[in-house]
């Protein structure tokens, strides 16, 4: 049986690699071969615990396959495909085989059965980012990963320390349904919101995926977040808590999306934004809203991968990122205007696309359950969406005035990438059927009904009108600062400002109640561990025996007490 | 009749080569034997494992005078694992101080270096292997002078005083540990571990087995350099022969970690160490103070080997935190990560020490760009960073996980934290590295483009290939650890 013998995600990573060996010609084969080897056998594997192994003394379960993990592994191997696909081109030595690295960690997270192959290859996905984000070369991206590197590290230790707890409570590593009952299970529960980009450590997602190189990104956009959704999904499905988690981030991504002025950091934003979504789909928990959650994950991978991929062909031709240094694209990257535009209707749920068969599943599910509040504030959120990746993203970048840049569209092989998931949105969004089927519960949901198509174009044309509408004023402000009389900011929820503004004022007097003393402790520390400290120093000879006869002193003291 | 002598073997060949060495003196030829004598040790070490892995332990009356009025050598489940470890690491860097010595002492000297590494050798396995504590003494004795020579040795001319404070301090600890047998000896009557043991529950008056109690703890933890009494460490390390580094920092503590644990636990008995003192209390907070003190000193060091020492300080802070738990997971987890530090820094060392051969030093400067001019270094260097880190699939990490598991079935979830909250300052110090190697550009100190010869980076990547190794695989070393605990605990051999 090779397709229980061969671990997917082994492969990927093997194929990585093996990758900085190979030039030319075998390593395109290569790096094409794996992904779509290792999507088939995520397809033909049966259900079940492959692999049965003992680690440390505890049984380990490293090739688990169930509906759930076969779906995100799936999607996890074709994005592996299209990123290869994209970044084929790119001279780099480092950014593929890391990227394969990372994605092969990720395959092998999802189908992790059991605690610790699961922390393994968590960290191996952090380090295999990491070194994705580095291998674009620049000084902001090398500051950048650091940054990454030390968040996911900090996750990682969270995650640890609570496996350990579990592991040393239960005697058992599965990786079951957590409730939340013992710090252990909280510390996991924090450690797969840091991964999923959740507050307060949000930061990371923007600060990061930026700085990758143009096909870096579509790598980045993909895994960590995504994987975190998953393990949420298995972990802790219908922890209430998560719901507003979930609220939080789809507005966090809206509001700083809307300010934002550059193009891939628009799109980082609205990653948060879009895990939001499921996050609050895991929360909910009933079989459609997790339903919807996995779909949707399914569905963002292809259309965000889409997106970034069509920035990064504009980065990758005109070497810049501000959306007020571009625009007018469309003359001569028709082909990128049009797959960008594709990935911008799908992120916002137009019917037809892919989002739509997807997302409108959680809302279904909070409307089912009668929870009035969440059902507005995800619709709102949605037109949020449209706002600001449906319509930002493009017209400023491809349309809006005309920047006077003359870029041709981009090399065949970024083309057939962006061709290929730009047939993916819209197949998905037509032929929705292959993916229910793949669901973790059944799916008799049916997305294509009169009310649901109405309702979600009227969403779709008012916040499309809206933006028209306020066009005038967004040309007095070319550069999109924060600039307060700019609409969205406003229409935006005054509430966040409000929350934001507080919380900032009371942080800033904190920050200075605290910074003297933590200045004074940093500098305590320098001066006693610093190079030259008295800790680092070569020590007299004598002082070393005084430490001899102190010890001993206390121990004699402490003996005879 | 042969297998029935190995535990004498063991400890003779080495110890008969190093006069044999001197005799000879041509360097090839010594080199030839010392190499020989290491490779046999480890190999009468693995069968010695193997026997009491099966049959239990094996007591070996020297000279055939019975215990406990004869020595006796005693191989358990604990001291078999330590004796591979110190046997496997010599037998690893014998090979390496071919080329490697050979570049850093007067060739007319080099006999001197194999002889006093044989002798070393033999030092630490007889302190490893004996059951009786005035000849762990003498063995103690004879490892720490082979140990100033070696250092000694080193180009650098601090070397000389780091040698010299490592001779005094070493003699104030060996000297303390011989007042600490020697008070034993006063109310037991015996000199044999295991006699000693058995008759001190007799003893009427406590107080002078308290005062040995003292002397032995700080004698060791001097030895073993237990924070505050790890000065004379970084630089000894630091100045010393690249081999000499890499042997060290794998053996040298890590059988005074033993010793520490057989009298701990197989002399004063666990009643007395841990309900009558509150010895674990102590130990944990030095533990504690030295893995974060240390760490942070390592964070700002601007040479690599001296970084590398001052982890090895954090790291003995691991190991006497598990003892310092003194329950079945801590134990483990200090002897697993006794073995498995001693291969993840002998690993270090000894790809420091090619670098250091290549560019005359390891200061950061000459790390800058390395990545490029010998990446097979500095990829190995990584490799075993990640072990020194406990990243998962690693032999660090499964050290970790012990400790971990044991802190929390103590209750107590703030040593917990601790552990993985410290590995951080080792991402830290390990990242230094990989910035200068990997990031930074080559500056002028940068070694020209050139791996290390292969007869120092085989051993080293051996040792590399052994932290991951061990990271998947662990049942000899977890398994070991488990019976060494048990035994030490007073549970089944």
């Amino acid at each position: 049986m090779i397709e229980t013998a061969i671990h997917p995600g082994l492969l990927v990573i093997a194929a990585g690699l093996a990758l900085p060996f190979l030039r030319g010609g075998p390593r395109a084969a290569v790096a094409l071969a794996a992904p779509l080897a290792a999507a088939a056998l995520v397809l033909f594997v049966p259900e079940g615990s492959h692999w049965q192994a003992e680690y440390l003394g505890l049984p380990i379960a490293p090739y688990a396959v169930d509906r759930l993990s076969r779906l995100f592994a799936l999607v996890f191997a074709v994005m592996a495909f299209g990123g290869a696909l994209f970044a084929l081109n790119n001279a780099s030595r480092l950014e593929m085989p890391a990227a394969f690295v990372y994605a092969g960690s990720a395959i092998g997270a999802t189908f992790a059965g059991d605690l610790l192959t699961l922390f393994a290859f968590w960290e191996l996905m952090a380090i295999g980012s990491t070194l994705v984000v580095w291998s674009a070369g620049t000084p902001a991206a090398w500051a950048a990963s650091r940054r990454y590197l030390a968040v996911h590290l900090f996750g990682g230790v969270l995650l640890l320390a609570g496996i350990a707890g579990h592991v040393g409570a239960t005697g058992s590593t599965l990786f079951v349904r957590f409730a939340l009952d013992s710090t252990a299970h909280w510390l996991i529960l924090a450690a797969f919101l840091v991964n999923a980009g959740a507050p307060p450590l949000s930061a990371w997602v923007a600060d990061t995926y930026p700085e990758a190189s143009w096909s870096g990104t579509v790598f980045l956009s993909a895994f960590t977040t995504k994987t975190a959704v998953y393990v949420l999904l298995r972990g802790f499905p219908g922890t209430e808590l998560l719901v507003w988690v979930g609220l939080w981030m789809v507005f966090y991504g809206i509001v700083f999306a809307l300010l934002e002025n550059d193009m891939r950091r628009i799109l980082a934003y609205s990653i948060v934004n879009q895990v939001g979504f499921m996050v609050a789909g895991v929360g909910l928990g009933t079989e459609m809203a997790l339903n919807g959650a996995a779909a949707h994950a399914f569905t963002h991978i292809l259309y965000k991968a889409l997106l970034l991929m069509s920035a990064g062909a504009v980065l990758h031709a005109t070497g810049r990122r501000k959306c007020s240094e571009l625009g007018g694209l469309f003359r001569t990257m028709p082909l990128t205007t049009v797959c960008g535009t594709i990935g911008a209707l799908a992120i916002s749920s137009f019917p037809l696309t892919s989002g739509f068969v997807s997302k409108s599943m959680i809302s279904q599910a909070a409307a089912d359950l009668h929870l009035a509040a969440v059902w507005l504030a995800l619709a709102a959120a949605s037109a949020g969406v449209f706002l600001h990746a449906g319509i930002k993203f493009p017209w400023f970048v491809f349309f809006q005035t005309d920047s006077g840049l003359r870029p041709p569209d981009p090399p065949l092989n970024m083309r057939l990438a962006m061709l290929v998931f730009a047939a993916l949105c819209v197949g998905l969004g037509v032929v929705y059927r292959p993916l229910y089927d793949l669901l973790p519960y059944p799916a008799d949901y049916a997305p294509y009904t009169g009310a649901h198509v109405v309702a979600q174009l009227q969403l779709l044309l008012f916040s499309g009108l809206a933006f028209f509408v306020m066009l005038p004023m967004l040309r007095r402000t070319p550069t999109i600062t924060l600039d307060t009389d700019w609409f969205y900011r406003r229409a935006a929820p005054a509430f966040w400002r409000a929350v934001e503004s507080a919380a900032r004022a009371r942080a800033a007097s904190l920050a200075d109640f605290l910074r003297r003393p933590a200045a004074r402790a940093y500098g305590w520390v320098v001066r006693h561990h610093g190079a030259d400290g008295s800790l680092a120093r070569t020590r007299t000879t004598g002082d070393m025996a005084l430490w001899v006869a102190v010890l001993l002193a206390a121990y004699l003291l402490v003996s005879y007490l | 009749m042969i297998a029935g002598q190995l535990p004498a073997l063991v400890v003779v060949v080495p110890l008969a080569a190093a006069p044999l060495v001197v005799l000879v003196r041509r360097p090839v030829a010594a080199f030839a034997i010392a190499t020989a004598a290491c490779a046999f040790s480890f190999f009468a070490a693995l069968l010695l494992a193997a026997e009491v892995a099966g049959a239990g332990p094996i007591s070996y009356a020297l000279g055939s005078w019975p215990p406990p009025w004869g020595i006796e050598y005693r191989v358990d489940a604990f001291n078999a694992f330590v004796l591979v470890l110190v046997s496997g690491a010599a037998t690893v860097v014998a090979p390496y101080g071919w080329r490697a010595v050979a570049a850093e002492v007067r060739r007319d000297q080099l006999y001197l270096y194999h002889a006093t590494f044989c002798l070393c050798v033999a030092g630490l396995l007889g302190m490893a292997i004996t059951g009786d504590a005035f000849n762990l003494f003498v063995f103690m004795e004879i490892a720490s002078l082979a140990s100033y020579i070696l250092i000694a040795l080193g180009r650098d001319r601090r070397a000389l005083l780091a040698a010299y404070q490592y001779l005094i301090l070493g003699t104030i600890g060996a000297t303390f540990y011989v007042i600490g047998v020697g008070l034993l000896y006063l109310v037991t009557g015996t000199l044999n571990i295991a006699d000693m043991a058995a008759r001190l529950p007799a003893v009427p008056d406590l107080r002078p087995v308290l005062a040995a109690l003292a002397f032995v703890t700080v004698g060791v933890s001097l030895k073993l350099a237990l924070f505050p009494l790890h000065f004379w460490l970084p630089n000894a390390y630091a100045y010393a022969p690249s081999a000499v580094s890499a042997f060290l920092s794998a053996t040298a503590t890590k059988v005074s970690v033993y010793v520490l644990l057989r009298f701990y636990f197989g002399v004063f008995g666990l009643p007395l160490v841990v309900e009558t003192l509150p010895m674990p209390q102590i130990l944990l907070a030095l533990s504690i103070v030295a893995i974060v003190s240390a760490s942070l000193v390592a964070l700002w060091q601007t040479d690599l080997k001296r970084l590398f020492a001052y982890s090895s300080v954090a790291q003995i802070g691991y190991i006497t935190l598990g003892i310092g738990m003194a329950s079945r997971e801590g134990l483990t987890a200090a002897v697993v990560h006794l073995f498995n530090h001693g291969v993840t820094k002998g690993a270090l060392f000894l790809l420091v020490g090619g670098v250091a051969l290549r560019a005359g030093g390891a200061g950061f400067a000459s790390l800058r760009g390395l990545a490029r001019a010998m990446p097979l270094t500095a990829l190995g260097i990584t490799l075993a960073g990640l072990s020194l880190i406990g990243v998962p699939g690693t032999a660090g990490f499964v050290s970790k996980w012990y400790l971990v598991i044991g802190a929390i079935e103590a209750g107590r979830w703030w040593l917990a934290a601790l552990v993985v909250a410290t590995s951080l300052i080792a991402v830290g110090y390990v990242w230094r590295f990989v910035e200068a190697a990997y990031l930074a550009e080559p500056g002028p100190a940068t070694p020209a483009r050139g791996e290390a010869s292969p007869v120092m980076l085989a051993p080293a990547w051996l040792l590399v290939a052994a932290c991951l190794w061990f990271g998947f695989d662990t049942s000899f070393t977890v398994t070991s650890a488990r019976r060494a605990a048990a035994l030490l605990l007073g549970g089944a051999p």
